[in-house]
């Protein structure tokens, strides 16, 4: 909200000390006590002779491509004169001084008062006015409009001021009040009554220990009779509702420069005296209104939701299907307003209405914010009343619009004055005296809890409760709904107070246990890859289902089952990632795109697997804890979102150089960051042969983990590679890393001291049999006493026949306790392979 | 040198002469030294140490004299022979050590060659900050929470005091999900683990729960729509605003050097009562020691606790939260925030494997 820092100081009743406050000290004391000042504009600078000025004629220059008009201006002063002249006439001390300027725009006529620019000003943005030549006359400064003085951005035509406000040749810096300053506010959203002078005036008012002056205290005098009979069907949309009517207004009275200004200042551009009065009174006391024509509706008034079907055309002349949740104004004729929102066409008032009804209202936040979001009409009106509205402001708001209306537009206040419905008002709060003090770990001094109450509008009872603990009773102003417990009136204290005098403590929290073994887990296995030359990045989760295409996944493919986000910031990419491989692809795609060629990524984060029979989202309260049932069903609600990690890389795993080629990132690489994951997580990790798109059919692999699968790893598909435009065998690796049990890793290594002995077996076995079954067949066979195995060969070719190769193992034996002999260690690897053997039809190889 | 059937004068037994002895010792210094290496060393050793060498043939003499000579003889045989075998010694030495040199020295590279074959890798420096905070905290007590990001409204807003249709429910720049009206969003702050930690954890309750968040903004210099916070929330007995100063002068001081220290200035959040903006103290600040925004903090709302089943009249708490991307920006000044979400190598290398 944008106010110049004048209006709110006229508000305050200033002391010794604070009669010279400045724009500066305003915004600190906002600052200091919870009102975010955004900015800080001083008004101008305008140096040298602006004045005011009457037009005293027109000529219309003509043959240029735009009007121009040639304007005789007369500026009061006799002793300007032409700089350019140099042999100035006589001046005659008693005729007016005029001068000449040049003028594009056509907004006024002769008679009007303007302002004038005269040669030596200069205006807002360093606009340096000097006699000049153009058009074919001389034109000694600029008559100015209301932007070009710094005062808002309407520039549609120059500012003509109400006649009788100035005189010709009056210094219009004072009289425009460009030595002012703009403070734009952004009071935060329970706030509702700090988006008007009256509220940011009270608070500016607590902030520096002064009075506030409420512009909203108007004596409202008896009603006599009803302005329309209104009907209220529901009280929970609109708890009041009035109406004033004003007759007989002059259509052309001009706005006067107080309310024109200030408006301009807060970004509101004038309209019409009806108008601009309800912007005014709505930005001084925060209660929106709104103008019928009075001419234009027909019998009593209804406020109600709206039926199904019903239409409206609002002011801005478009047709609205309204939703049973809008609450409506209605005349005879059906719906005439939106409620809080925007007005109807068929009742808006027009240049030449005379007769105005105003209505001020309090309507439920709620509905007004839904009807907003709805119908997408977010405005000045519907942002107070989202945020609630002093019900008591209605009547007084009326009084002072219909009091401006009458002394500016010689309209006519009907005695009549409608007031209808059953606000609520704020519900006392009673708090123990010190809780200030124990929320705050400070002691007050004593009265400050009291006092700061009264200073925001409570009225403040001191008491005792049963047990003798005093208490206060604060009865809380009307426009402060949001005061509901005492927490509200503690941080009301607090702020108050200064959060600057609270002391620091440091609290000893008990004893933690650390991060749990799945968070020790994680890290670990983050640092295991990017110490394997993996780098880490987090892309984001949204994607485009279209990649599954590209994957060529299956359409019952389970990774196609994505939930959406219903305003995705890219449209296409909408869909919630079940793999994280679509993310890592495409950051792996952008580094390509920028020249990198060996590149190893690796992300760990939560994916999003939907349920397979998604139960709905229970409605749950917020009094108490919910109930055991209630969290299951708020827990089954949501998909399952388990952690996962994976990896891409493409390129070569170790790099070319002077010492000769690199070696490509492989299907290998990618089952051996499996691996790392495994280790770092302190688990045994199986691979076994598969298929599964986007990886290549020969070159997957199933990981298991006790027998369980948990992700896979391997070569992409050849035409995965082509549709994504990745680079050639780029490779992947994703698993599941909540999948994997959380052991407690707890080793206990045996080590013998006794001498090895080494045996080398050469086994021919069908190629199709794969080489970790037949390494495990080994195991299996070798017992005890084989340490470790190792494949040091793989051989195919003539010499083991077609469809067979040859597998060279190194075997270590050894004994826990002995020095093993030489005939032990050779009976363990005949077992060892006679096992291999009788799995796979293995032959010692000669 | 006498031959076997030479007429026998053990006087004259020409071999065993002291001159031919020494005669013997100067040769075999003279070919020992011109061996140019061990090789040629090794070749001309026979000559002088092996079986047929002058000193061997000669030792053969001694039993031809007269037994009072023989000691005298043997003597300056053996004397003669220790010469030669330490000139062949000390030559043998040298050259030995002159190849070691040799070796080595043929052996050296150019260590500046580069060998970088395989490639490093590194953590997101979002990673590991996130990492950092937490530890700061668990340095504390604290431990740590987690939850899901795709949350259900009731934790990320509901039992958070976000009224319905309330605008700070709206200002939170929301992704909803499929369907309408699901009840489901991308969490907005990591606010809802405390809801999580206070339902899910005994008191009292001190935990920090860092986390990925959504908000709808464009990707820009300064806002990115997927974002980390860390959150705070310590619930216990007698907790006061002092407290959560305390806890935050302790973490600043922590994360920017022991000048560090926060500011608080009242605000709003649905969630604390009363609430304040946060800023630290950044004595590296570009352009000067100073006060940066880094996030919101408060007194856990009334209503937030009995939503969660703790009675606000025993209980009481603060929380606070930061955005980690904000943090990592001013504290290692990226001036850009798209170089953090857009997974360049070249932007997450230099960060290592630890928070730098």
């Amino acid at each position: 909200m944008r106010l110049p820092v004048s209006w709110l100081v006229q508000q305050l009743e200033l002391n010794d000390d604070t009669k010279d406050l400045t724009p500066d000290q305003v915004a600190e004391a906002f600052t200091r006590i919870g009102i975010e000042v955004e900015q800080l504009t001083p008004l101008g600078p305008v140096t040298g002779p602006l004045v005011v000025g009457r037009v005293a004629e027109i000529e219309e220059l003509t043959g240029f491509k735009k009007p121009i008009r040639f304007c005789t201006v007369e500026i009061g002063d006799p002793l300007i004169t032409d700089p350019l002249d140099d042999h100035p006439d006589p001046v005659d001390p008693h005729a007016p001084a005029t001068t000449q300027v040049i003028c594009g725009a056509t907004n006024f006529v002769e008679g009007d008062l303007v302002v004038v620019a005269l040669p030596g000003a200069v205006l807002p943005g360093g606009f340096a006015i000097t006699s000049r030549k153009t058009y074919g006359r001389i034109s000694n400064g600029m008559i100015c409009s209301l932007s070009e003085l710094g005062l808002g951005d309407d520039h549609s035509g120059i500012l003509v001021l109400p006649s009788g406000e100035a005189a010709p040749g009056d210094d219009a810096v004072e009289l425009l009040g460009l030595t002012d300053t703009v403070i734009e506010v952004a009071p935060t959203p329970d706030m509702g009554y700090c988006f008007s002078v009256r509220g940011l005036a009270r608070e500016l008012a607590c902030a520096l220990d002064l009075r506030v002056i409420d512009p909203a205290a108007v004596e409202v005098p008896p009603a006599e009779g009803e302005s329309v009979p209104v009907t209220i069907e529901d009280p929970d949309g609109c708890s009041r509702f009035a109406l004033r009517r004003i007759s007989g207004i002059d259509p052309t009275a001009p706005t006067p420069w107080f309310i024109r200004g200030r408006l301009a200042l807060a970004g509101i551009r004038s309209i019409s005296l009806a108008v601009d009065v309800t912007n005014y009174v709505m930005l001084e006391t925060g209660q929106p209104m709104h103008a019928f024509d009075t001419t234009k509706v027909s019998g009593a008034f209804t406020v109600r939701r709206a039926r199904p079907g019903e239409k409206l055309v609002t002011l801005d002349d478009v047709t609205r299907t309204l939703d049973p949740d809008d609450i409506v104004v209605c005349d005879e004729t059906g719906p005439i307003s939106l409620a809080g929102v925007m007005g109807g066409a068929s009742t808006e008032i027009s240049p030449e209405s005379t007769d105005i009804l105003l209505e001020a209202a309090i309507w439920d936040p709620a509905s007004i914010a839904r009807a907003v979001r709805r119908h997408k009409l977010p405005s000045e009106a519907s942002k107070r009343f989202e945020r609630s509205v002093d019900p008591a402001l209605p009547p007084s708001a009326l009084e002072r619009a219909a009091r401006l209306l009458r002394e500016y537009g010689e309209g006519r206040v009907q005695p009549g004055r409608t007031d209808v419905g059953n606000p609520t008002m704020p519900e006392p709060v009673v708090m123990a005296m010190d809780l200030p003090d124990r929320v705050a770990g400070i002691r007050y001094a004593r009265g400050v809890t009291v006092t700061r109450l009264q200073q925001i509008g409570c009225t403040v009872d001191v008491g005792a409760d049963a047990d003798g603990t005093p208490t206060v009773t604060a009865y809380p102003p009307s426009w402060r709904a949001d005061l509901l417990q005492p927490a509200d009136l503690v941080e009301e204290v607090l702020r108050l107070q200064g959060y600057d005098t609270i002391p620091t403590e440091l609290p000893s929290a008990p004893p933690g246990r650390g991060l749990t073994p799945a968070q020790r887990r994680k890290r670990a296995v983050g640092r295991a890859l990017a110490e394997h030359g993996y780098v880490e990045v987090l892309p984001f989760p949204f994607i485009d289902p279209a990649v599954f295409d590209a994957f060529g996944l299956p359409a019952d493919d389970s990774r196609r089952r994505t939930l959406s986000v219903l305003n995705p910031l890219e449209a296409d990419r909408h869909a919630l990632a079940t793999t994280l491989l679509p993310g890592l692809l495409d950051t792996l795609t952008r580094n390509v795109s920028r020249g990198a060629r060996d590149v190893a990524l690796f992300h760990i984060g939560q994916v999003v697997l939907p349920r397979h029979q998604s139960a709905p989202m229970p409605d749950v309260a917020v009094t108490a804890r919910p109930g055991d049932d209630e969290l299951r069903m708020l827990a089954a609600a949501l998909p399952n979102q388990p952690v996962h990690v994976a990896a891409v890389l493409a390129g070569n795993r170790t790099r070319a150089g002077w010492w000769g080629a690199g070696e490509p990132a492989s299907w290998a690489d990618a089952i051996q960051s499996a691996r790392t994951v495994a280790a770092a997580a302190g688990v045994e990790l199986t691979v076994h042969k598969s298929d599964l798109l986007p990886w290549h059919p020969g070159r997957c692999a199933e990981l298991r983990v006790g027998g369980f699968p948990v992700g896979h790893a391997g070569e992409l598909h050849p035409k995965v590679v082509e549709a994504l435009g990745l680079p050639a065998r780029t490779c992947a690796m994703e698993l599941d890393l909540d999948a994997l049990p959380l052991v407690e890793s707890r080793p206990v290594p045996l080590v013998s001291p006794y001498p090895p002995v080494l045996l080398d077996v050469a086994l021919v076995v069908p190629t199709d049999v794969p080489v970790a079954e037949v390494a495990d067949a080994l195991r299996a066979g070798g017992g005890d006493l084989l340490e470790d195995l190792s494949l040091f060969d793989v051989y195919t070719g003539e010499q083991v026949g077609e469809g067979k190769r040859s597998l060279a193992y190194a075997l270590r034996f050894r004994a826990p306790d002995r020095t093993l002999t030489v005939e032990e260690a050779t009976a363990a690897r005949d077992t060892a392979v006679a096992t291999a053997t009788e799995r796979f039809g293995a032959v010692l190889r000669a | 040198m006498s031959g076997a059937n030479d007429p026998y004068d053990p006087k004259e037994v020409a071999a065993l002469s002291p001159q031919t002895l020494q005669a013997a010792v100067d040769k075999a210094r003279a070919e020992f030294a011109a061996a140019a290496d061990l090789d040629a060393l090794a070749a001309v050793k026979p000559a002088h140490l092996g079986d047929r060498s002058p000193l061997l043939l000669a030792r053969r003499e001694i039993g031809a004299l007269p037994p009072q000579a023989r000691s005298e003889a043997g003597k300056r045989v053996n004397e003669a022979q220790a010469a030669i075998k330490a000139a062949f010694d000390e030559r043998r030495a040298r050259l030995q050590a002159e190849r070691d040199e040799r070796v080595l020295r043929e052996e050296g590279v150019d260590v500046t060659l580069p060998w970088d074959r395989v490639p490093r890798g590194a953590r997101h420096p979002i990673t590991t900050l996130s990492d950092r905070i937490a530890d700061v905290f668990v340095g504390m007590g604290y431990e740590v929470a987690e939850g899901p990001e795709l949350e259900g409204e009731w934790f990320n807003f509901d039992a958070l005091n976000f009224k319905k249709d309330h605008p700070a429910r709206s200002m939170q720049d929301t992704f909803y999900v499929a369907p309408e009206n699901s009840g489901m969003v991308l969490r907005t702050h990591t606010s809802p683990v405390q809801i999580r930690s206070l339902l899910d954890r005994e008191l009292p309750v001190y935990v920090v729960c860092p986390g990925r968040t959504y908000r709808t903004d464009e990707l820009d210099a300064t806002h990115t729509p997927v974002f980390s916070q860390v959150e705070g929330l310590a619930i216990d007995k007698g907790l006061t605003m002092a407290h959560l100063k305390g806890t935050l002068d302790a973490f600043a001081k922590a994360m920017f050097g022991a000048e560090s220290r926060v500011r608080l200035r009242p605000s709003f959040f649905p969630f604390t009562e009363p609430s304040a903006e946060l800023d630290v103290w950044f004595p590296e600040k570009k352009g000067g020691a100073g006060w940066v925004e880094w996030g919101g903090c408060g007194m856990v709302h009334p209503n937030v606790l009995r939503a969660c089943g703790v009675d606000p009249d025993t209980y009481s708490g603060f929380a606070f939260g930061m955005g980690i991307e904000r943090t990592l920006q001013f504290r290692n000044g990226i001036p850009d925030m798209r170089d953090m979400v857009e997974g360049d190598v070249r932007f997450t290398l230099p960060f290592g494997t630890e928070a730098q």
